[in-house]
């Protein structure tokens, strides 16, 4: 426990930086539709009108209130690219430690898969599937999921094998514990460290890959609010109410800067601890 | 094979180092050290020899290449025209009725075996028709075709620009690194690797395009008739976009590759024996640093592949993203399946070419 403490309380700023920008973000999305003056989609303007009192960022395309729409349109790329990462961070991993420690036919047979759907730009596969099933927002990120999952499956394994050549792991086999326990308890806990900073990298691709699903139409529907919804709904406007697509893409960034952030620190951190136990 | 670095090292450095008559113990013990180097750098060698081995290895890797690329044609079939979703349905809406599905069903063959469905698909495929397209009635072929030369000629550009944009900087960096000009720069290159593609590509607008300067055009219409090199100023701001896009991942690896190299045992002794610094860097620290680059340029180039599609919607540019993005829209399922098969294809032989190229410059691995 104190190790896991000692592991994130750190002067690194980074680290920091981006934990606070991902909190930030996380309450605005979640507490926003309490702040937020309007509703979101309540009309208190003229279309793309420029901001004034009370209508602190201006109006959209169609007389919404663009801070409303804004403190309103946060939750569902940050609920999704969260569940999304963390699901394929799940599913991968659990195929990794299957493909890493059986090894032969099994691990052939999971790579081979896992580098079919390598093949494929993450963009395009999610795309491909939603088209044909639909945008549901759990299907969207169940799909995202299984876009990341083969990339978590070749980190796993990698480190599952480098692993398990080591002695504890022949002794725990030989003294008969059950692979599950083995698979759980010696080898997981040895290789956290890296999946963890995958899992602040692939937050930072699903945060990319959301919002560009969302611009696309692939998402949260009109007239609900979205981010990357609204990027796209307020692009005609770019040269009479810039703030209506600025704001909007001010938000997706900091927020994926965070989460970037987030796995850079963390990445320097881990070389830094793995550098000095090569030297000790 | 593994005769062939003893060889090389003979070749290329002196037998014995020459030393003052009167050299004391250190310089010495150090001549004598810098003797027993290992083999030169990986470059450096008399000639590229292509064994048997290696070309063994190369059919396989191509076979196994060609192997995906079924997969991935099932893969996208079962995605397209096998899912619980009724395509017919899809297409023709929630209101249609019994028989213009079932017509919908016997025209597009869904009436029979999903084995008999690919197999009617897959044929024509491998010689190049990819059927009629639902939407615009045109054979599909015809429809992408100079789509897909204007993305590959965007994607061409954006290459131009990028590598030696990367290298230059990168090198530059890494020789430079942690001056203040250092640090910054890296600092600016993990901000704009956060920004998703389309937010850099409407940051971009506004700086060049409209509110800032008024330099380039904010949407790319192309005319089809005319040839693209007179239309260059609408492929300026998305070749500009997807270069911003990548160009953090590849400078950072440049530079990371460059410091670990310089820091290397062999280029260590290459300073001890008294060569010239510029010509350690240029001659023996970048060709080895290039190598993780040549890897990370053929990822990119996959990434690009499926990143130029949003580009291509914002700056509505006629190339197969947005060809892509409307078949999707409208569930044109001949369109989808075919630029899907392109795209994944691409990357696939992006990738071949990136393992084979690697393989062939490090002779280690050769012999693995």
């Amino acid at each position: 426990m104190r190790a896991i403490k000692q592991f994130f309380a750190t002067s690194n700023s980074q680290i920091n930086l981006g934990l606070f920008l991902t909190t930030f973000i996380l309450l605005l999305s979640i507490l926003g539709p309490w702040l937020s003056p309007y509703q979101a989609q309540e009309m208190v303007g003229a279309r793309y009108s420029l901001p004034q009192t009370g209508v602190l960022l201006g109006t959209d395309y169609l007389g919404q209130d663009v801070l409303s729409r804004v403190l309103h349109g946060g939750i569902s790329i940050v609920w999704m690219s969260l569940a999304s990462s963390l699901l394929g961070l799940f599913l991968g991993v659990i195929l990794g430690l299957i493909a890493g420690f059986f090894k032969h036919r099994i691990d052939q047979v999971i790579i081979w898969v896992a580098d079919i759907f390598l093949a494929f730009p993450h963009l395009i596969l999610v795309l491909l599937v939603v088209s044909m099933l639909g945008r549901d927002k759990w299907l969207i990120a169940i799909t995202v999921a299984i876009a990341f999952v083969p990339g978590v499956i070749r980190l796993t394994r990698g480190l599952a094998l480098s692993i398990s050549k080591h002695e504890y792991i022949e002794v725990a086999e030989m003294m008969g514990y059950p692979y599950h326990q083995i698979l759980l308890r010696e080898i997981l806990p040895n290789i956290l460290t890296p999946l963890l900073i995958h899992l602040g990298t692939m937050l930072s691709w699903s945060v990319a890959l959301l919002s560009g699903l969302s611009f696309l139409g692939y998402g949260v529907a009109p007239p609900e609010a979205d981010w990357g919804l609204m990027v796209n709904e307020n692009k005609g406007g770019l040269q009479i109410q810039p703030f209506s697509i600025l704001i909007p893409i001010l938000f997706i960034a900091l927020f994926a800067l965070g989460a970037n952030l987030l796995a850079e620190g963390f990445g320097r951190k881990f070389s830094r601890i793995s550098e000095s136990n090569k030297h000790a | 094979m593994q005769n062939l670095e003893l060889k090389d090292f003979s070749s290329v450095t002196p037998a014995r180092i020459s030393l003052p008559a009167k050299a004391g113990p250190i310089a010495l013990g150090l001549a004598e050290a810098a003797e027993h180097t290992g083999p030169p750098p990986s470059h450096v060698r008399k000639k590229s020899i292509v064994s048997a081995n290696l070309l063994k290895w190369i059919v396989k890797r191509t076979l196994s290449s060609i192997l995906g690329l079924f997969a991935i044609s099932i893969l996208v079939f079962v995605a397209t025209q096998a899912l619980p979703s009724d395509p017919a349905r899809v297409i023709l809406g929630p209101e249609a009725s019994e028989e213009a599905i079932q017509t919908l069903h016997h025209q597009l063959g869904l009436d029979q075996s999903l084995a008999a469905q690919y197999g009617h698909w897959i044929k024509p495929a491998l010689l190049g028709d990819f059927g009629i397209s639902i939407d615009s009635k045109m054979p599909v072929v015809d429809l992408i075709a100079g789509k897909v030369k204007n993305t590959l000629i965007l994607l061409g550009l954006t290459l131009l620009v990028l590598i030696p944009a990367a290298f230059t900087l990168g090198i530059y960096l890494a020789l430079h690194k942690d001056a203040l000009l250092d640090r910054l720069t890296i600092s600016f290159l993990i901000f704009v690797k956060a920004v998703p593609s389309f937010a850099i590509a409407y940051g971009l607008v506004m700086l060049l395009s409209t509110l800032v300067f008024n330099l380039f055009p904010a949407v790319s219409l192309i005319q089809a008739n005319q040839p693209l090199w007179s239309q260059l100023q609408f492929m300026v701001l998305p070749m500009l976009t997807l270069v911003l896009s990548s160009l953090p991942y590849l400078v950072r690896l440049i530079r990371g590759s460059l410091i670990e190299v310089l820091q290397s045992d062999f280029i260590i002794s290459a300073h001890l024996r008294g060569l010239d610094k510029k010509q350690i860097i240029w001659k023996y620290a970048i060709p080895n640093a290039v190598i993780p680059a040549i890897q990370a340029i053929a990822l990119i180039s996959s990434v690009l592949l499926g990143g130029a599609l949003v580009v291509e919607v914002v700056f509505a540019y006629p190339g197969i993203g947005s060809a892509l993005n409307a078949a999707v829209d409208i569930r044109d399922i001949p369109v989808i399946q075919a630029v899907v098969i392109f795209l994944a294809s691409g990357v696939m032989a992006i990738n071949l070419l990136a393992d084979v190229v690697t393989v062939l410059l490090t002779p280690k691995l050769r012999t693995a």
